[in-house]
Parts: structure tokens; sequence; C-alpha cells
């Protein structure tokens, strides 16, 4: 169960899993996959707190939003697949600086992004802020700007080998883009001074190549519409989100017959992101020893993991809104992904800085000895006996700390540590707190918690 | 004078300092070309006159909070590289600020030149601070898959558990982590990467905090100039001796769209002042004539001013200094003439991959092909 709200979600308290286990581990799942989208109920609190961030300038003031919504949601998936199609459908602040239609985007995510794979690419296609950032705009009729056209299929949906090939050719890419001809925002007056206007999609018609376009062997007088449709039932398309899915969600490390085996469930299920999901959360493959504590948690996972542990902040406070820093010092700009290929993922999130970086900020949230979570986990350790032994003070740290796990290696060396006091551990005694909070920064100090 | 015994000019390999203008450096007011009617036309709020430009030819002037930089230019050891530039200029900060950094202007990469640069100094990664970022969060110029770059808020307080009010058993921690962080023999699991990369981290994170102990200066860097505090990490870690060979620092935002006059001349003062220390402090250390500096910036603003400021343009302009800089103006002076503008903006004369290409080349000794993806010309500004 833990395994699954830390690749579901950003992880889970000990009594959060609790509640979980009680309702059952399939049941868990379809929760999981049936947020009930709307306007959060917090809004307008967000809105008095972070007033820099309301109708959002750049991506600098957005982001204390999504913050807040990932640090404290109570559905967890929701805000994980727009972290997921964030990463995947990459806009940037690097060049699109409006932090309003950066929040939009991740809303679309929230609304779309477990339902069918062609209503969000088609959603995504006619979104202001995409057309904008893939050039869309400088793209007419006698000028076709190829930019959304070859990304659409080479990043968003049927993907290249490692050689570099797709399943399409150049001649695809450029009747795609013939296609997307006239799709555009707006003219939107920059937000410098008076803030955001809110952008918008319109279609020219009048800028838009209405001629016969043969693409993917299909000839006809082909819309950008009908582009999204013909890639969204592609083979090439349910094995690359298929995949894409598996490397968010299981593992770094791609298998290709389970990947084969979630492609099939995509086309079987008119490309529902919902049904791949179930498959994978309630397959044996996803729950097997091996795929647990083996997947590198990004900085979003890590920052907004460890305070879903401590359990903090009870109102949008400012020093909430410094934890999206706390990613970006840790290689992860949030909403300002570096290209629209999205982050590099897996263990090159770590370099030496970026680790030093994790380390430190999880040790600071972690022994904040007030925070309401981190009362909850020393209550539970001292809770456990009234006297543990050093491997079973480690044990019941681990418990509390969310039911994580430890290499055999590093849980040995652990121990040691333990063991390196005089005496065993006594809830209640002289400096048991402190000996507490030091097993909780030891722990989150360990190769193995950049895990999930 | 230098360290090795060579002698400075002679020796190629030397140590690189990049100090980074965030934000776009506004290049007119910078280099003013205080004779140009045009500037003057196109820049009816924000030209700068009489007093407020330090001339150095009858065209082109340094802006008055430039002074420092006068100085060190009248000493014959800064290149000012004019015109500067890459074709089809993004007017995005990020973008530009990624091509800067990856030497690439027609496809995204996620490859930093000087990523590649560390990587072919130190192909092993045995020394985890080959190079070292002072800042938090590495910039793109320096990420490259595998190599692993020291990434310094403060000297001082460097490293793990640094500044924590929860350490209370710091050392019995540390002591603990530095045990887990110990790479295996064989592949297993923590990977023997995430070992290495917290064994690079410790490590380095040891060297840079003693950094300061060996360290002495008589020049005062101003305390209140973030950018004097950065270049004097800088010297105090170059001074260690510890086989660092690239510095990244950055100082900003020059992105004055308002206020310019304000803000520009007070960013300029800090760079300026802070530059000038250093190079004081490098002659005291005798480590002036192995150290080469690089100053650039993403773009720099629109011709024409928005009233109170400027708006994202091009033709940012940038500096190598160093006694081993042969020191004068190079490329040539954007022509403002409307007729010879781009969409309102200077046009580019010199690649900026000409200036890499002349960094690498001669004067990091570093073969230029391996860093980048095709061959660019070069400038010639190794003093004789």
């Amino acid at each position: 169960m833990a395994h699954l709200l830390r690749r579901a979600g950003f992880g889970a308290t000990r009594d959060q899993l609790d509640e979980y286990i009680g309702k059952g581990y399939e049941a868990t799942v379809e929760e999981l996959l049936h947020p009930e989208y709307g306007d959060p109920e917090e809004q307008d609190f967000m809105d008095r707190y972070f007033i820099a961030s309301v109708e959002a300038r750049s991506a600098g003031h957005a982001d204390p939003q999504w913050s807040w919504r990932m640090a404290t949601t109570e559905k967890p998936l929701e805000e994980k697949i727009a972290l997921f199609w964030h990463s995947l459908l990459a806009v940037g602040g690097i060049k699109l600086d409006h932090g309003l239609e950066m929040l939009t985007e991740i809303d679309l995510f929230r609304r779309l992004g477990l339902g069918r794979f062609e209503t969000l690419l088609l959603a995504i296609s006619r979104n202001p802020g995409m057309m904008y950032w893939l050039d869309n705009q400088n793209s007419h009729k006698d000028a076709p700007n190829e930019n959304y056209g070859r990304e659409l299929l080479e990043l968003f949906s049927m993907g290249i080998d490692e050689n570099g090939e797709g399943a399409y050719s150049e001649d695809d890419v450029k009747a795609a883009a013939r296609a997307f001809t006239g799709w555009a925002s707006k003219t939107t007056p920059p937000p410098f001074f008076l803030g955001p206007f809110r952008m918008q999609f319109a279609f020219d018609p009048d800028d838009h190549d209405d001629g016969e376009k043969t693409f993917l062997g299909e000839t006809g007088n082909f819309n950008g519409e009908d582009i999204v449709e013909i890639v969204s039932r592609h083979r090439s398309t349910a094995r690359f989100i298929a995949l894409r899915l598996y490397l968010n969600f299981v593992s770094d490390t791609p298998d290709d017959e389970e990947i084969e085996r979630l492609a099939d469930v995509f086309q079987e299920n008119d490309g529902e992101i919902r049904s791949v999901l179930r498959a994978i959360f309630n397959s044996d493959h996803f729950k097997s020893p091996a795929i647990r504590f083996r997947k590198m948690k990004s900085p979003a996972e890590l920052v907004f993991g460890t305070v879903t542990l401590t359990d903090r902040f009870t109102i949008p406070e400012m020093d909430m809104s410094t934890l999206a820093n706390q990613t970006l010092f840790m290689g992860q700009h949030l909403l300002n992904p570096p290209s629209v290929e999205g982050w590099h993922e897996g263990e090159e999130w770590v370099d030496s800085g970026a680790l030093i970086e994790r380390i430190n900020f999880a040790s600071g949230e972690v022994t904040r000895g007030d925070a309401r979570g981190v009362r909850r986990m020393i209550e539970r350790v001292a809770g456990t006996g009234a006297e543990l032994q050093p491997e079973e003070f480690v044990d019941a740290c681990l418990d509390a700390m969310g039911s994580i796990d430890l290499s055999d290696r590093t849980k040995s060396i652990v121990i040691s540590h333990a063991a390196a006091k005089d005496t065993p551990f006594r809830p209640g005694s002289a400096g048991s707190e402190d000996r507490t909070l030091e097993m909780f920064q030891l722990i989150v100090s360990t190769p193995d918690f950049q895990y999930c | 004078m230098a360290t090795n015994g060579q002698n400075g000019n002679g020796n190629k390999a030397k140590k690189l300092v990049v100090v980074q203008l965030s934000g776009g450096n506004d290049y007119l007011n910078t280099m003013v070309p205080y004779q140009d009617g045009h500037y003057y036309d196109f820049r009816p709020n924000m030209g700068l006159r009489g007093d407020s430009v330090i001339p150095i030819d009858d065209r082109i002037g340094f802006n008055s909070h430039m002074a420092p930089f006068k100085r060190i230019y009248d000493a014959g050891s800064m290149a000012v590289i004019m015109g500067i530039g890459y074709p089809e200029p993004n007017r995005s900060h990020f973008r530009s600020m990624d091509i800067w950094h990856t030497a690439e202007p027609a496809v995204s990469s996620s490859e930093g030149w000087l990523g590649k640069t560390t990587q072919a100094i130190d192909p092993e990664g045995k020394n985890p601070v080959t190079a070292v970022n002072f800042g938090r969060g590495l910039p793109r110029a320096l990420a490259y898959p595998g190599v692993s770059v020291a990434s310094v808020g403060a000297l001082d307080s460097y490293g793990l558990y640094t500044g924590l009010a929860g350490a209370g058993n710091k050392d019995a921690l540390l002591d603990t982590v530095s045990r887990i962080y110990q790479p295996m023999s064989e592949e297993g699991f923590p990977s023997q990467r995430i070992l290495q990369t917290g064994r690079g981290a410790l490590d380095g994170a040891d060297l840079l905090r003693q950094a300061p102990d060996s360290y002495t200066s008589g020049v005062e860097y101003p305390e209140e100039n973030p950018i004097a505090q950065s270049l004097k990490g800088v010297a105090q870690v170059m001074s260690a001796d510890l086989g660092t060979r690239l510095f990244y620092t950055a100082h900003g935002s020059f992105d004055t769209h308002t206020n310019e006059l304000v803000n520009h001349a007070k960013l300029w003062d800090e760079v300026s002042q802070a530059v000038e220390c250093f190079w004081m402090d490098m002659e005291e250390q005798g480590l002036a004539d192995d150290t080469v500096m690089w100053v650039f910036t993403e773009f720099g603003r629109r011709v024409a001013d928005n009233g109170t400021g400027t708006d994202h343009g091009s033709g940012g302009g940038a500096f190598l200094i160093g006694p081993s800089v042969k020191g004068g103006l190079y490329g040539e002076y954007p022509d403002l003439d409307p007729s010879a503008q781009l969409d309102g903006d200077v046009r580019y004369n010199t690649d900026f991959r000409d200036m890499y290409t002349t960094i690498l080349d001669d004067f990091m000794d570093i073969d230029p092909g391996q860093i980048l993806n095709e061959k660019f010309g070069k400038l010639d500004l190794v003093r004789a």
C-alpha cells in the first residue's frame, strides 16, 4: 500500500496508510483513479496568502499555487498525473512567460489527464500556450511551421526509437504541419506592467491549408483534429504512452513485455489512461520487490513527499512558496522544464550538488519537532515499546515514516549508528526525542531514501 | 608570475572564471556609442551623455559606473567583444541563456559546453571539484551526464547539514553517512552511480569548506556585494590549489525593463568593483597569469528605449579579461542605422562560438572539437 501511494502520489503518512489499508488495495486504486475534478475549496485561501500568484504574471509567480496543492492534496493521483503530463507535454516558462496560462495548463492536465489520450492531445493542441510555445503562431497556410507537427509526432504521441527513427516519415511531419495551419493563440498583450490577460485559442480558417494531405497512409482534407485522431489510434502511440507511463509510475528501466501488455490495454480501452494505470497498479509486476524502492525520486517527489510526511503547513505561508525553489535547486524547475523534451529523469536527477540539496532539505524538514506530522512520527516510535534495541528502534522509525524500507547494507550501517549509543532507546527518557529526530535525519540522508 | 613556475603566457591550461550577467545586459548603455546620433534618437530617455560616459576613443565609452573596467581596459587586460551573438536571436531569457550554455542555437540541448569541458579535463571524474559553481542549482552550462559539479551557496557553510537547527549530533551523523556512501566492490543497490555521487559530494564539500582556511589576502571585497563575495570564494578555492579549472558565478538581474538608469548603474557598480577586487587579489596570490575571466549575458536590449527602460533584444556584448589577454576592442560595434537593424535590434557580427573556440583552444588548452559540434573561427586574443 505504501508503495502504491509513493508512486500514485507523493507517499503517505503512517496514519493515512492505516486508513487506506482499511479500505483495501484495489478499492484504494479505484479511489485514486477517480479524483473528482473541481475547483479546490481552498482557492480563496490560497489567493489571500499568495497574493502575487493571483493571475500570476510569470511561472515564478505561479508555482506557489501548484506547490500548495501538491503538498496538501487529498487526491494525490490528480496532482501526480498533472506532473506527469507537465513533463511529457512540456510547455515551459522558458518561452511562455505567462504564469496564468501555465496554471491553466496544469489544470487541464488535472481535468483530462486520466481520461482518453485523444481528448487530452486535442485539448493541448488547442491550448494557446502550447501553440505559442511550439511556434504554431508562425505557421501559415502558405508557409507552414513544422515545429508543432514534428513534436506532436516525436515527443507527444508516436515517439522515436534509440536510432532517432519514428514510424512516420518527414512527409507525415509536413502533412501534420499543414493540417495545423491556422491553429494559434489570439494575440495576447504582454503581461508586463498590467498583469496577464487570459490567452485564447483561435482557429483562422483563412490561414488554414484545406487541401488534400496524405498522413500515415490516409488521405483527406485533414484538419488538426484528424491528425490527432489518426495518431491516437496508431500502435506506436499506444506503445509510446505505455512506455512513458511505465517509466513514470513503475521503473526507470523499461520492461518490453510489460510495455506491450500496457499498450494492448491502451488500445482495448480507447486510449483511456485510467485503464492503463489500473493495469499497472494491480499487476504483480508493479508490486514485486524488484520494482519497489528502485525508482529514483524526482525533485518534486522528494520535496512534496517529504512535506506530505511532515505535514507542517496549515496555511499557505510564505515558506510554502519556497518549496518550488527547492525543486529548482535539485534540478527540476517546475513550470519551466528545460525544453519540449521535459526533464532527463531517473538517476540523472542526482548529481553531487543536487544530492547535497536533497539531503539538507529532507533533514531540515524531518527534524522539525514542532511539525504535526513529525510529532505523530515521534509518538508512534515512542508507542512501540518501553525499551527498544537498536534494530527495533530503527524499524520503529522506518515504520513511523510511512513504512519505508532500506537495503540490507544501508540498514546494517544505520543500526550500527543506533547501537553506538550507550543505552537502548527508552521513550520518555531524557534525550529520547532528539534521538528519534536524529534517526529520522539519518534515514532521509541515505541513498535508499532517494528512491521510491 | 605563475604558480607552477612556467611563464604564465606560455601556460595555455588556464583556469576559467565565468561571470554570467543574468537577465540581458543593455549593451548600448554598457559600451556607449556616445557620438552616434542614432543612439540618442532611439534613446531619448535612456541615452547616456556627458559625465555618464567614460570615453575609450572618439566613438565609444564605458558607462561611468564601470570605472574599474576602464582601469583594467587601460592596463591592456580586457578584450571587449562587440556585436557578439548568434543567428536568429531569441528574445526569451531562458531559451537564449540555454543557447549560450549549450552552444546550440538551432536545437534544444541539455548538454552544457562547460559540463563537456569538465569531462574533457577529468574524464574519469577523479576530482570532485574540477568545476565549482557559486550559487544554488546548476546552470545548464555545467550540466552533462555523469559530470559532478559542486554547487556552493557560501563556502564556509557548504556541505551536509550546515545551518540545520536539528543537527545535534552532526559529527557522528556525518561519519555514518560517509560509511553509507562508500562505493561497493560490485554493482548492487544502492547503485554505484549514486554511491560515487555521494562520495564525490562529501569529499568535495570537505575540500571546499576548508579552502578559506589557507587563504589570506589584503584585498577587501565589499561585504554587501553578492558578486564580489562569489568572486572572493573563487579566489579562496583557487588559492587552495584543489585542481579546480572552472569557476562559475552569476549576477543580476539585468532585466532592466523599468528604472534602468538606476538599476543598471547599480549592477555595474557591483560587477566592476567585484571584478577589479578579484584581479587585484589574483595578482596578490600570484595566480593572475594562470587565470582568465569570461563575462557574458544572454542578450542585449532593444535599440529603442521604452520610456524608463529597455526590452529584450539582441547583441549583449562580452568581455574576456586577464593579463594573458591581448586587450582592446574586437568585433564591430553594431550599426544603429535603422536600415541596418534587425526588427529593432542590433545585428550580430561575431559568433559567440568563435569566442568559445578561442577560450578553449588558446586559453584552456582543450580541443574545441571535443566540445563544439561544428568548427568555428577564432579571435586573436593571446597577448604576445
